[in-house]
């Protein structure tokens, strides 16, 4: 492989890339991200090569593709079909001789691996199709099917690296700027800042050498977007990166992505590896004159990493706490430079832009929030998945008719967004329009795109002490309100869930939020207060029951809840008293089983064990246990089974 | 670990003392620890001081100061697994190990971590064990997973 | 080095380009409270009880006068009832850690914050990084650092370097605020050299000074 020394020479390899592929080929792609790859498609994979070798198939007849993550991460592991666009779901290796024998032998669908609708029944053969995508504006994220990111000719073959050829044969630095500006792209990370106005400012900074920076350490639990485009599609990545660097006059480009993400970390190494190659970075980037590198920096497991300042002093090898941010980073940042540090989807988003120019990015979104998002929409949710979507869709659309609404028949109670930054938005606000300003008018914030979705079962006093919890882990220590603040306040949140409360507590914890969101030193510590300052504005009335009456209206805190089997339903089958790890149920066949409360341990075996038909255990909160039935009761006659 | 190894290490990065945390995984991953030998010669090459190193080797959560078990059992606490269970998953593990996260079994067998998520969101609880992914865990199939380890 | 004009409790101040609201203020006679500043330190900015408020072009926030530049215009007011308020509570959270220090009860005085409205912590560390920050950037010795984050952080000697340096510098010890820096000392002498002696009236003699100077 030569080097491409100019636009003419890359355009004609280009072509020579797409007329070598015939479109009608079938081409089974599997998705090989890391979800559907812990799902079992890589067994899904070799099934799918030892079957077409086994049937003597060659790749003019049928050729298989590991693609990047697709995100109906739910029904994985996921395999299209091209050109027909079939879409199987949660295929196993099982599976694979009737595709090859059906689908690509005889051009015929297996029915049952296609996507039935929940609600009409009718089932969806093209990936298009399916509701899930077809409510979704896929500008991004939906090339990662027709990618293996370990093969940059499949970024070539659509289009890729165009943006670039673009940006150096024929606009100036400032150009670029202003197209960027123009678009009015908030940066995808969490801030939200106009991305346009901080490159701007670094171009502007009259000091060398500049950076550009990818923050790939996606921290947020609960957000994948991050990590299915640096698997799936490293390139876009890169060629927004350089885009980036020639923009501010940057030559040295870094990605510091999470340790946790090896696939990731793999990819974006052989991407850049072959970027080499192909001469998109290195010297004289086709024929430009303009030079730039990339280095890859791993993270070693720090959430704080993830915070710009925090991310750069990581950087230069050292423990990540942040700095405060009285001068801006697009002035002194990276080692004291300009440095320009945006998140992943941001820069995923250049190329885009420049090759469709900043009108038609504007086509989508809102007046303050431009362009389409990302998110990852997990928890009580039966379509788990990423979701790309314009910003101003509303939070009932992205979490009923793309996310299919909430499973087992459970009632929606909120969705929490923006991570440990963020907070719960309850029912009542579902129609809220997705965006910067809105959700943080709301009491949360956009963050990184994290979607987590709750139901009835989930104690809201709980999540916002599994926030304060997680943030006491992450905290770099360093300043007095974080550190101590958020000691404090996990002391009291923990103290409520056991039944510990005392009246006050509330407005302790309001002080220590005021205090703390106020006066830490970066924006971990100023955003902590977040998840507790908005479940306590919209769900006041459940820290009220915890603490006034120890009850746990959502009976999920286990030290408030007891375990009680009704004598009017059980049925004496023993399986409870067989499954109970503390011997704590009493009973015999036909003996109605009572549960001995001192010896129960409340690890809940008994209520998921007991036979739905007779739904005999029940979660008791706030209430003394009813005392239990006399002993002569307790003996099930055959006759009085009748109900 | 061979002292040689820890500079050849050091050597790829050109001995750049910003390149640290970098090392640090490099070797922590060939060795899943890091001796103390392995710090101070870190220190030594990169022109670094002790202090510093062992201030980046306790604040990052990847790196290990004592030795770890055959099985790395890494159980995700993020809030979406959070939301499906993980504690029984965590509490499961804890019961079959007899040890805590941060812990490793006397045989040296497993150690257990609690991470703040591995990004496979749709498919929570998660464990990952060796760097294998295991998904929608209940604490029935995370004690048959753990049992099928030796 | 410009002159630069601003205002520190409507008293104008003037001051040199580069230097911190902190150092304007006492160059002009303001008292602001600082736990974590030392002149021969660079800037910490993490105790934060030397927060205040800035006016700049209109937008009005809190920062750390210890940090923050002084600029051209600037309107600073070193004492407000958020401020006090802040105050306050961060005495409150270290006192939980070290009710006894001096300079914290003095400081609790004087904005009446309360050494028992938390629990008692273990630790009597407040994190002030004076010792670390001292060896480090003074003494060039890193005898003393950091370990681990949040709410696990702590300092640690080097025992290699600490038996070799210390007893003949100890040039730290006066600055810690809560003498948690001496007893961590001593600790660590112990455990890396246990004492043969029994003899109590020999040991008294190798301990370092408490309080502070």
């Amino acid at each position: 492989m030569a080097q491409l020394n100019s636009p003419e020479e890359l355009e004609k390899f280009r072509q020579e890339v797409v007329s070598r592929r015939d479109p009608n080929t079938p081409c089974i792609s599997i998705c090989a991200g890391a979800g559907c790859i812990a799902s079992g498609a890589s067994e899904v994979i070799a099934t799918f090569k030892a079957e077409i070798e086994k049937e003597g198939l060659k790749t003019d007849v049928v050729d298989t593709k590991e693609t990047g993550c697709p995100g109906f991460c739910e029904r994985g592991p996921i395999v299209v079909i091209y050109p027909e666009e079939i879409c199987y779901l949660q295929v196993t290796p099982e599976d694979v001789p009737e595709i090859i024998s059906q689908t690509i032998k005889k051009k015929q669908v297996v029915d049952r691996l296609l996507y039935v609708d929940p609600t009409t029944g009718e089932s969806a053969t093209r990936e298009s199709d399916i509701p899930f995508y077809s409510n979704q504006e896929r500008n991004i994220i939906g090339n990662n099917i027709h990618i293996d990111p370990k093969r940059i000719d499949d970024y070539l073959a659509l289009g890729g690296y165009s943006a670039l050829v673009k940006v150096l044969s024929g606009m100036t630095a400032e150009e670029v700027v202003e197209e960027v500006k123009k678009s009015n792209i908030r940066g995808r990370g969490g801030g939200g800042f106009p991305a346009g106005r901080k490159w701007e400012g670094s171009r502007n900074a009259p000091d060398e050498p500049k950076y550009v920076i990818v923050n790939a350490d996606e921290g947020d639990p609960g957000a994948f977007m991050d990590r299915a485009l640096l698997e799936g599609n490293p390139h876009s990545v890169l060629e927004g990166l350089i885009i980036g660097g020639y923009a501010i006059g940057s030559h040295e480009g870094y990605i510091y992505v999470r340790q946790e993400y090896p696939l990731a970390v793999e990819n974006v190494n052989i991407a850049i590896q072959q970027a080499e190659v192909y001469g998109f970075l290195g010297e004289n980037i086709l024929g430009s004159g303009f030079d730039f590198t990339i280095t890859v920096h791993r993270g070693a497991g720090a959430f704080v990493c993830g915070e710009s300042t925090a991310l750069m002093t990581a950087l230069e090898g050292r423990a990540g706490e942040p700095r405060p941010k009285y001068i801006r980073s697009n002035i002194k940042g990276l080692w004291e430079k300009p440095s320009v540090l945006n998140n992943v989807e941001t820069w995923a988003n250049v190329p885009l832009i420049i090759n469709k120019g900043a009108d038609w990015f504007t086509q989508f979104g809102t007046d303050g929030s431009k362009g389409t998002k990302i998110f990852s929409l997990v928890g009580k949710i039966t379509n788990t998945g990423l979701v790309e979507v314009p910003m101003g869709i509303t939070l009932k659309d992205i979490i009923y008719k793309i996310g299919g609404g909430i499973p087992e028949g459970k009632q929606f109670k909120a969705v929490q967004t923006g991570g440990p930054s963020g907070g719960c938005i309850p029912e009542e606000l579902l129609d809220l329009e997705v965006g910067f300003d809105e959700l943080t008018k709301a009491g949360s914030m956009m963050g990184s795109g994290g979607m987590i979705v709750m139901d009835e079962d989930t104690c809201m006093v709980d999540v916002a002490r599994y926030f304060i919890n997680f943030l006491t882990d992450e905290s770099c220590g360093k300043c007095v309100p974080c550190r101590e603040g958020l000691r404090q306040m996990l002391k009291i949140l923990t103290n409520i869930t056991e039944g510990k409360g005392k009246a006050g507590d509330i407005e302790l914890l309001e002080e220590l939020s005021e205090v703390t969101g106020e006066a830490s030193l970066c924006a971990l510590g100023t955003s902590a207060p977040n998840p507790f300052k908005s479940t306590v504005r919209y769900f006041r009335d459940e820290y009220e029951a915890h603490i006034k009456e120890k009850k746990c209206p959502a009976l999920s805190c286990k030290e408030l809840i007891s375990y009680h089997i009704d004598p009017d339903k059980c049925s004496a089958c023993m399986i409870c008293l067989r499954k109970c790890p503390a011997d704590a149920v009493d009973g015999a066949k036909k003996k109605i089983h009572i549960i001995d409360q001192e010896k129960c341990t409340k690890c809940a075996t008994c209520f998921e064990v007991c036979p739905s038909r007779f739904s005999a255990v029940q979660k008791i909160s706030g209430e003394p246990v009813p005392d239990p039935i006399p002993e002569d009761a307790r003996t099930i006659a055959k006759k009085s089974k009748e109900k | 670990m061979d002292i040689n190894r820890i500079d050849q290490i050091i050597d790829r990065y050109d001995s750049d003392a910003s390149a640290l945390i970098q090392v640090l995984l490099e070797i922590q991953s060939e060795n899943h620890w890091l001796p103390r030998e392995a710090l101070e010669r870190v220190s030594e090459k990169l022109e670094v001081p002790l202090s510093r190193i062992n201030h980046i080797a306790t604040f990052y959560k990847a790196f290990s100061l004592v030795p770890k078990g055959r099985h790395e059992v890494h159980i995700c606490m993020g809030t979406a697994c959070h939301v499906r269970g993980a504690t029984r998953v965590l509490d499961t593990v804890e019961d079959l190990t007899g040890i805590k996260p941060g812990e490793t079994d006397l045989d040296l067998k497993f150690s257990i971590e609690t991470v703040n998520c591995l990004g496979c969101c749709a498919l929570g609880p998660v464990m990952e064990i060796d760097g294998k992914t295991h998904g929608k865990m209940s604490p029935a199939e995370t004690s048959d997973v753990l049992k099928s380890y030796e | 080095m410009s002159e630069i004009l601003l205002q520190i409790d409507g008293k104008e101040v003037k001051a040199k380009e580069g230097m911190t609201v902190l150092q304007a203020a006492q160059s002009a006679g303001v008292s602001i409270p600082t736990l974590c500043h030392h002149e021969k330190l660079e800037p910490f900015g993490g105790c934060r009880i030397c927060i205040v408020e800035v006016e700049v072009r209109g937008w009005t926030r809190h920062v750390v006068s210890c940090v923050y530049p002084v600029a051209e215009n600037l309107v600073v007011k070193t004492r407000s009832e958020k401020i006090d308020k802040i105050r306050k509570m961060i005495l409150e959270l270290l006192l939980a850690h070290a009710p006894d220090s001096p300079e914290l009860k003095d400081l609790a005085q004087a904005y009446g914050a309360d050494k028992d409205r938390f629990e008692k912590d273990a630790s009597f560390c407040i994190h002030c990084a004076l010792c670390v920050r001292y060896c480090a950037e003074v003494k060039k010795a890193n005898a003393v650092g950091f370990v681990d984050r949040g709410i696990r952080k702590e300092i640690s000697f080097i025992p290699e370097i600490s038996s070799k340096e210390c007893k003949s510098c100890m040039e730290c010890f006066p600055l810690c605020p809560t003498s948690y820096l001496q007893a961590v000392f001593v600790l660590t002498e112990a455990l890396a050299s246990p004492s043969p002696s029994s003899d109590p009236e020999q040991k008294q003699e190798s301990l370092p000074p408490t309080g502070s100077g």
